[in-house]
């Protein structure tokens, strides 16, 4: 019961915030309402039994990704005056593709049979031991590919950052 | 249930008013010890030794005039001070503050919340430990207080890195993300920095950087910045941001005496005897003192060292401390290795 609470809270807090984000005026607002929305997502996994989900969410996302967006909207200080307004013909376009995503995703899940999803307190999988497990014992070889395609990322961002010609 | 919801929400409150006195307290022996590092006496004019000065600038910050800059955005402005307070008092929950004590019979552990990830839960705080800065810093609407608070926001993940990479050593030996079983393992005198000096110093260096702390005080430089973040602030929104920085101090060495100091253990310490309750005290007494004792270094090096310069600690976060931090977690390795062949 009292977690039924938590969750109706958690979902509005989200929704609200996403919604926050494209309506807020500034931009260092639209990161701080993203940011909040993080936070509500993380709750979400904690009440789905997966604290090292959530632990992690808020360390990477909240923590890294969002201080280094909330870093570059400060010092590029984007001012509301500052932004051409849209035309219209592109306004009309971006209605009429995320409408027609709407429709696809309404039409995805009308027919979609809910099932009551298992109970979160009985899965252990969100445990930071089940999931080492099977991430370094079923998954081990896609798990390091990642790891690798990560590094890729890493070495191509400081050659990126490199003032001079290599 | 019911005693146990009762006994946590007593403890958590208990915790809460230990950090608050021990913060308040710790801004009296500052200025003791500098006075002490100076050659003078230092405040002992309010209450014998001055121990009522704490009250003093409590009761002097409340009263002084509530400035908001008019072109401050004004949520913000009043959200930058308080969330820092906020997230400098969310990380004492993880921390085992003594073994468990016993109550008609029934064993309490003296944790708030004993979670299965509690060093990660720890990283997430200290990562979202800028925001505060950062809001603060931006809300205010002045050069000097976003110089700072930029300076604050790329400090801090700098060395977040480090510091995680030096406590992944620790995970790795102890084989546990939890809290208390890292303190459980280092029963006795078998405490984890005989066995990691350098993932130690590694962590130290970055704690000081983490709480904004000389030398590494950059995001409120006043030779540079004014006042850096908070040049705008007065009252007792700067007080939450002087009083923070504070309960950093205190939470910080509480984590690296859990981490690396054996938390409440002390070598004999299954030797004494005591009834469950009074080895508790004993033993809470213990790590009080090692917090203390940090407390008393974060003072020290911040009235003998002159503060850094900015590219110099960039230069000493990214290619000193990262370097070692990895070779650490590597060096950790290949003897856990041999170890167990």
């Amino acid at each position: 019961m009292f977690t039924e609470y938590i969750f109706f809270f958690l979902s509005v807090l989200a929704l609200y915030s996403a919604v926050m984000v494209l309506a807020s005026k500034k931009p260092i607002h639209s990161v701080l309402f993203l940011t909040l929305t993080f936070f509500a997502i993380a709750g979400h996994y904690v009440l789905l039994n997966a604290q090292f989900l959530a632990v992690v969410h808020v360390i990477v996302y909240a923590g890294a990704i969002m201080v280094l967006f909330l870093f570059t909207v400060m010092l590029l200080n984007l001012n509301n005056d500052e932004r051409s307004p849209k035309p219209v013909w592109a306004k009309t376009m971006v209605s009429i593709a995320s409408g027609m995503l709407l429709l696809v995703l309404i039409g995805i899940f009308r027919t979609y049979d809910i099932k009551s999803a298992a109970d979160p307190t009985l899965t252990q999988i969100g445990l930071v031991k089940n999931l080492g497990q099977i991430l370094f014992h079923e998954f081990l070889l896609p798990f390091e590919i990642s790891s690798v395609l990560f590094l890729t990322a890493m070495v191509g961002a400081v050659l990126l950052g490199k003032k001079e010609q290599i | 249930m019911l005693a146990g919801l009762l006994y946590k929400t007593i403890l958590a409150s208990l915790i809460l008013v230990i950090s608050l006195v021990v913060a308040m307290y710790s801004t009296l022996i500052e200025r003791k010890v500098a006075g002490w590092f100076q050659d003078r006496h230092g405040p002992n004019r309010t209450g014998p030794w001055g121990l009522l000065q704490p009250l003093a600038d409590g009761v002097k910050l409340f009263f002084k005039e509530e400035f908001m800059p008019n072109t401050a955005d004004k949520f913000l402005y009043i959200l930058g001070p308080s969330l820092t307070m906020f997230i400098a008092l969310l990380t004492s929950a993880a921390i085992p503050w003594g073994p468990d004590i016993v109550i008609a019979g029934k064993p309490y552990a003296l944790q708030v919340a004993d979670i299965n990830i509690g060093v990660l839960y720890i990283f997430a705080i200290l990562s979202i430990g800028v925001y505060g800065i950062m809001i603060g810093g931006w809300a205010s609407n002045n050069k000097y207080a976003l110089l700072g608070a930029v300076r604050a926001s790329s400090q801090m993940i700098s060395y977040e890195l480090a510091m995680s990479l030096s406590i992944i050593s620790i995970v790795m030996m102890t084989g546990s993300l939890s809290m208390r079983e890292i303190v459980v393992q280092q029963q006795g005198f078998n405490w984890n920095i005989f066995y990691q000096p350098l993932g130690f110093l590694i962590f130290l260096i970055c704690a000081f950087a983490e709480t904004n702390r000389s030398p590494f005080d950059l995001p409120e430089c006043e030779t540079e910045l004014v006042g850096g973040y908070h040049t705008e602030y007065s009252s007792m929104k700067l007080g939450f941001y002087l009083f923070s920085e504070y309960i950093n101090m205190f939470i910080s060495g509480a984590v690296m005496t859990t981490l690396f100091l054996g938390g409440y253990h002390f070598p004999f310490i299954d030797k004494l005897g005591l009834s469950p309750n009074v080895f508790a005290l004993v033993s809470f007494m213990i790590f009080f003192t090692k917090i203390t004792f940090f407390g008393f270094i974060f003072m020290w090096i911040r009235w003998t060292l002159p503060r850094f310069r900015y590219d110099q600690l960039m230069r000493l976060g990214w290619k000193s401390l990262i370097p070692l931090a990895i070779l650490n977690v590597v060096i950790t390795g290949v003897i856990i290795l041999i170890n167990l062949k």
